[in-house]
């Protein structure tokens, strides 16, 4: 489990190794991108070459009148300016394909490592600003990638051109352009960490209004109900101003770089004038020869030029990468289970024997050591041993705790708020690591089988309804893909929400939105257990799931239930005692303990808490 | 559309005023230094002055440090008010967003409004930082050229009379097509968007059913079609490079051709040509980078037009109608009260409904599931308005009271409650800002908030984390319920606020109400008989309809409904 300190995402960041994991997603391109580097390269020369070709044809064709020449050569030139243009086409086209499918893959991987992430992780953070890792970082890299790249290549291209050139026309000038090339890589390289700091602190801010406005608008109802819009605005402005503040920063540090290198590169160019003047007078060189080199001068600071006009976008790039990496370096579940659940068909003679289609018998599939498996049945037996655990490490919610639910039947757990009566499903689905003791599932501890299999062996209903955009077909459907639609009216049946889905006007092909918002609670429940109804669970849990839904309603799901789950165990969670009066086992909770144990009327005899419990319900009579 | 975007930019004018001259001044030093180094060779080497030389030197060297001094004003001022813009639309769209009602936010999505508010001002506030510079020096670098090349030869330079506006139209060509694709991208980055929220807000079910492939499978379709709409727009974008390179590379072959007749002839030096086409590229390369910044602001427009959809959407509640009145007592009616979600619904939610509550009593709301119970109650704050019909509170339709005064007298206890990241004390002092930690625990006492308040890790400085995940269901009613009594308020509405709370706590929330908010109008919707038997009216709702109001004596003996649900509860109780 990740510990909390890893999960606030505050670590050490290493634009080294940001960069490194950057190369690999480029790397499964390198072929494409290799393809851009030779087009740039074409069109690069092809620009280059047209402006060298300007003196001979001057000075071969024009000045001597050569007309028939003159059109050849043009034809050539546009020849090869047509070349250039097409490679410019080419390299444009082709890493914009490429970039999209990098922030495609970049996104589609991240998506990935949402969906193993354990909750405690999703507990911390707010949705919103898990959101802008994947829009306002993911934007970052797309316009980088967009526009920097393929500016990149070229300038190192061109870079390396001019210093040759440079080199062979004047060894000892050059240096002097050399070491102002020094001194501008060595200045972009300082500027660029400082303001580097900026532009992470931008992404955060970003990220932080993401999450404040998310949250925010999900609880408009409170908001309004509390007449707190000018207390939210006033902290909306409180991050908005920090991030106009930090990008403001960012953006200032980071142009400032291109007339800083513009002005540089002038400097450069007089001092080289200069020098190279004092050489000519001083008969070391001549003054064609300066005029000459004294061009390539101008052109060796176009390269660092055109990567300043860059720079922003790269920076902003690097930080938005660091919070995309930062993510998926974060520790997915643990599962290390190898016990996988299977449908069975008994024989008469009380053997097992796994089938693939839906049987209505599950069993848990355990390998030997010696490689065979053995079938041991699923009952739905949970035990706790002395079970420790706590969402945060210094503050346990379960302490030490044993508790045994016979199988096969209705189990509830009842007690206060708080007394840990959720945790204890949430456990035991591994929505949480326990910190000390072992769960077993049907005498196998809970580690050893896999995730999937563990959950798909129960079928939660959970406290907070969730319902996704789609129909309500779709969303009952959401709990086995491959149902008829006769199943979702059958269990829409049993759920008792078939009376209100075909009042609505488009019966099962409502469209949701924002999570069922015109539907009341109760109806949502209603929908949540059709789904949890659908899925033919081996176990059921419900969790407070008809809190919301009146006792009459209620009593005609529960004959709905208890028919489909006839002979198989369910786990009930409620602290209205009518709906768990019939449970075969009642177990009390109190702080994270089992305090009493019975079925209801053997409670109702100990007159302890169940009792008091019990009567408080009906203390007006 | 852009005269409003930028109108936005008012506080920062000073600072974008700024820019446009340093980023002017800078390109005219650029200008003149070019000239100045022509004369250090031309002048300097060639007569062998090497005093003239130094001189031209030092006053190059003066002349980029000035031009560095405005580069970087420049460069300062168009963050400033670039990002100061971003901030102002920010600020406006956050607080335009606060006044929608719930139709208006669900006809955005949340998710969408969300990207409306971050990366759509992103990409305008990032097209002006770092799109001013090159719009304001490439016409500068341009007009000087052009002057200068028709000086140089005006029939050669007519070639511009073609190329420019050739330039233009291809521009214009893909400007025009590519805008929709922007638009469309935008709305595909909604639905990735809502996918991704969807998701983390309903990471448990998603986990409980092991969808985790069918979630990627969802996500993958919505990244594909993303990707799609996102490559076609940047892939048509991205023709601008080559077709301005093939415009500028025809127009130097065009010149080399004209020009080659003209010194032919003897109308032309050949200097000249040289000369003219170095201005021919500069022009060139001015439209380039204007055509660059065109780009950038059509991006721009398209986040531009999301945004401004947002401001001009009209909340559908409003202070039209108020006067400057405040609630007193806390007396309610419906008289009549018809109400339907959408205008244009077959079905009405709630119908004809009439009753009457008096000041300080304590009413009791009860119904089968959907029977609108929750949006009866939704109609007093004015979450919603009505269709037909009048709700009053102290005799006077609730429109007439501004919906500040309204809401700050009524307080509502939500059935689907919400928490919000930061401490138990910050999400208390919703109710009341400025709450002491008397008063505070006094809210908390009557809410039997503090029986576990201790138990929590740093009691009322204690993280809940989003949504108030580290609090149980119960723990967080009874949180949401010490918020609503902080606020003081004329009418209680407790709407199904106890149902995960045990019926000993719920019974000792119950009394603590009457004892210290005695005056306080109380509306309690509720699944269980026993928490409003007490009460002085029950009110029972059947599909919309009041079946019947009256007490729990008379209802027990006169209606079927509440009998039923007694029944449903008593049931097996064997007492």
């Amino acid at each position: 489990m990740a510990s909390p300190v890893n999960a606030s995402g505050k670590r050490p960041r290493n634009t080294g190794k940001t960069l490194k994991r950057l190369m690999h997603y480029l790397g499964i391109h390198k072929f494409a991108l290799l393809a851009v580097a030779i087009l740039v390269l074409i069109s690069s020369m092809a620009n280059i070459m047209g402006t060298y070709l300007l003196r001979p044809i001057i000075n071969d064709y024009i000045l001597p009148g050569d007309i028939q020449g003159l059109i050849w050569a043009l034809i050539g030139m546009g020849l090869m300016y047509g070349v250039g243009v097409l490679a410019t086409w080419g390299y444009n086209q082709l890493m914009v394909r490429t970039s999209q499918r990098v922030v495609s893959e970049i996104r589609s991987d991240l998506f990935h490592r949402t969906q193993d992430l354990p909750l405690s992780y999703f507990d911390v953070h707010t949705h919103g600003e898990l959101m802008s890792r994947f829009t306002n970082d993911v934007d970052t890299l797309t316009e980088a990638l967009n526009n920097s790249f393929a500016m990149l290549i070229q300038s190192a291209i061109m870079v390396a051109g001019t210093i040759t050139m440079l080199i062979v026309l004047n060894f000892w000038l050059s240096l002097i352009v050399i070491a102002f090339l020094a001194a501008m890589v060595v200045f972009i390289k300082f500027n660029g960490k400082r303001s580097k700091r900026f532009f992470t602190e931008q992404q955060e801010s970003l990220g932080s209004i993401n999450g404040f406005v998310e949250e925010m608008v999900s609880g408009q109802k409170v908001e309004k109900v509390f007449n707190h819009e000018n207390q939210d605005f006033e902290e909306f402005c409180k991050r908005n101003e920090r991030l106009r503040k930090a990008s403001t920063k960012a953006l200032s540090y980071s142009s400032m770089m291109i007339p800083t290198i513009v002005s540089l590169s002038y400097i450069n160019y007089a001092v080289s004038a200069c020098v190279g003047g004092l050489f000519v007078l001083g008969g070391i060189m001549d003054l064609g020869g300066l005029s000459a080199y004294l061009v390539y001068v101008r052109q060796s600071a176009m390269p660092l030029n055109q990567f300043t006009q860059q720079i922003n976008f790269l920076l902003s790039a690097l930080s938005g990468a660091e919070r995309i990496f930062d993510m998926m370096e974060e520790q997915p579940e643990v599962d290390e289970g190898v016990v996988t659940l299977c449908n069975v068909i008994i024989h008469e003679d009380g053997s097992r024997e796994e089938c693939p289609e839906h049987s209505g018998q599950f069993a848990w599939k355990y390998p030997m050591p010696d490689g065979s498996t053995e079938l041991i049945p699923l009952k739905g037996d949970v035990r706790f041993f002395g079970v420790t655990f706590g969402y945060t490490p210094h503050k346990k919610i379960l302490q030490d705790i044993s508790l045994y639910a016979k199988p096969g039947q209705k189990i509830a757990f009842v007690g206060s708020t708080g007394a840990g009566k959720t945790t204890i499903v949430n456990l035991i689905n591994r929505f949480y690591e326990i910190d000390g003791g072992t769960i077993t599932y049907d005498g196998i501890d809970v580690r050893d089988i896999k995730k999937d299999d563990l959950r798909k062996s129960l079928s939660m209903v959970i406290q907070d309804t969730h319902l996704f955009t789609g129909t309500i077909a779709d969303n009952i459907r959401y709990g086995r893909l491959d149902a008829t639609d006769e199943e979702v009216v059958a269990a829409a049946k049993l759920a008792n929400a078939h009376s209100f889905i075909r009042r609505l006007p488009e019966g099962y092909q409502t469209m949701l939105y924002s999570d069922g918002a015109n539907l009341s609670q109760g109806q949502r429940q209603l929908l949540s257990i059709a789904r949890a109804a659908i899925s033919r669970p081996p176990v059921l849990v419900l969790d407070e799931a008809t809190s919301s839904i009146d006792t009459r309603t209620e009593k005609l799901i529960e004959q709905g239930m208890d028919a489909l789950m006839q002979g198989r165990t369910v786990f009930v969670i409620a602290h209205r005692l009518s709906t768990v009066r019939n449970a075969k086992a009642i177990l009390v909770l109190e702080k994270g303990k089992v305090i009493e144990r019975g079925d209801h009327d053997e409670l109702l005899e100990q007159k302890g808490r169940y009792y008091q419990l019990y009567t408080g319900q009906f203390e007006l009579e | 559309m852009l005269r409003r975007i930028f109108s936005y930019m008012r506080p920062y004018r000073k600072y974008a005023v700024m820019a446009v001259v340093c980023v002017v001044l800078e390109t005219m030093f650029e200008l003149i230094i070019p000239l100045i180094m022509a004369d250090i060779i031309d002048i300097g080497v060639q007569y062998g002055d090497r005093s003239y030389i130094f001189q031209q030197g030092a006053l190059m060297l003066f002349c980029a440090l000035l031009s560095l001094v405005f580069g970087v004003g420049g460069s300062r001022f168009s963050a400033v008010c670039g990002q100061g813009l971003g901030a102002e639309l920010r600020k406006a769209e956050y607080r335009k967003v606060q006044e929608f009602s719930f139709a208006n936010t669900d006809h955005f999505r949340t998710s969408s409004l969300i990207t409306r508010l971050t990366s759509d001002v992103t990409t305008i506030q990032n097209s002006v930082s770092t799109g001013l510079r090159p719009a304001c020096r490439a016409p500068v670098m341009m007009i000087t050229a052009i002057i200068v090349s028709f000086f140089i030869n005006a029939r050669l330079a007519l070639v511009f009379l073609v190329a420019a506006p050739l330039l233009g139209v291809l521009l214009f060509l893909i400007i025009r097509k590519v805008r929709p694709l922007y638009s469309k991208m935008q709305g595909a980055i909604d639905l990735v968007n809502r996918i991704i929220q969807e998701n983390l807000t309903a990471i448990r079910v998603v986990k409980a059913y092991v969808r985790r492939d069918y979630e990627i499978a969802k996500f993958e379709e919505g990244n594909l079609t993303l990707r799609n709409h996102s490559e076609r727009a940047f892939r048509l974008a991205a023709l601008n490079m080559p077709a301005m390179q093939l415009v500028m590379y025809a127009t130097i072959l065009c010149i080399l051709w004209f020009g080659g007749q003209m010194i032919r002839v003897g109308s032309m030096e050949v200097g000249e040509l040289t000369g003219f086409l170095s201005y021919v590229l500069q022009v060139l390369n001015s439209l380039m980078m204007i055509s660059n910044v065109f780009l950038m602001f059509t991006r721009s427009l398209a986040s531009g037009r999301r945004i401004m959809e947002v401001m001009d959407e009209k909340p559908d509640l409003n202070d039209d109608e108020a006067k400057d009145v405040s609630v007193e007592r806390g007396e309610i009616s419906f008289d009549h009260v018809s109400f339907q979600y959408q205008k244009d619904a077959e079905e009405k939610v709630l119908s004809d409904i009439s009753f009457h509550i008096d000041p300080g009593q304590t009413v009791g709301i009860i119904g089968p599931t959907g029977s609108a119970k929750s949006t009866l109650v939704q109609l007093i704050p004015r979450l919603y308005d009505v269709t037909e019909g009048t709700v009053r509170v102290d005799g006077r339709p609730v429109k007439e009271y501004p919906l500040r005064h309204l809401r700050d007298a009524i307080a509502m206890v939500l059935q689907k409650n919400t928490l919000f990241s930061g401490t138990v004390r910050d999400n208390l002092r919703w109710g009341k800002e400025d709450a002491t930690q008397e008063e505070i625990e006094e809210a908390c006492r009557i809410a039997c908030v503090d029986e576990f308040i201790d138990r929590l890790e740093n009691g009322y400085d204690t993280d809940l984390g989003q949504g108030g995940v580290n609090v149980s269901g119960g723990q967080k009613q009874r949180l949401c319920i010490a918020r609503a009594i902080l606020k003081k308020p004329k009418v209680l509405i407790l709407d199904d606020s106890t149902s995960a709370v045990d019926t000993a706590t719920e019974a000792k929330i119950r009394q603590g109400l009457a004892e210290c908010l005695p005056g306080t109008t109380k509306i309690i919707i509720a699944q269980r008989i026993s928490s409003v038997a007490h009460a002085d009216q029950i009110i029972i709702l059947d599909d919309g309809k009041i079946d019947a109001i009256g007490t729990h004596e008379t209802l027990l003996k006169t209606n079927a409904i509440y009998q039923d649900i007694y029944h449903s509860q008593r049931e097996g109780a064997g007492l």
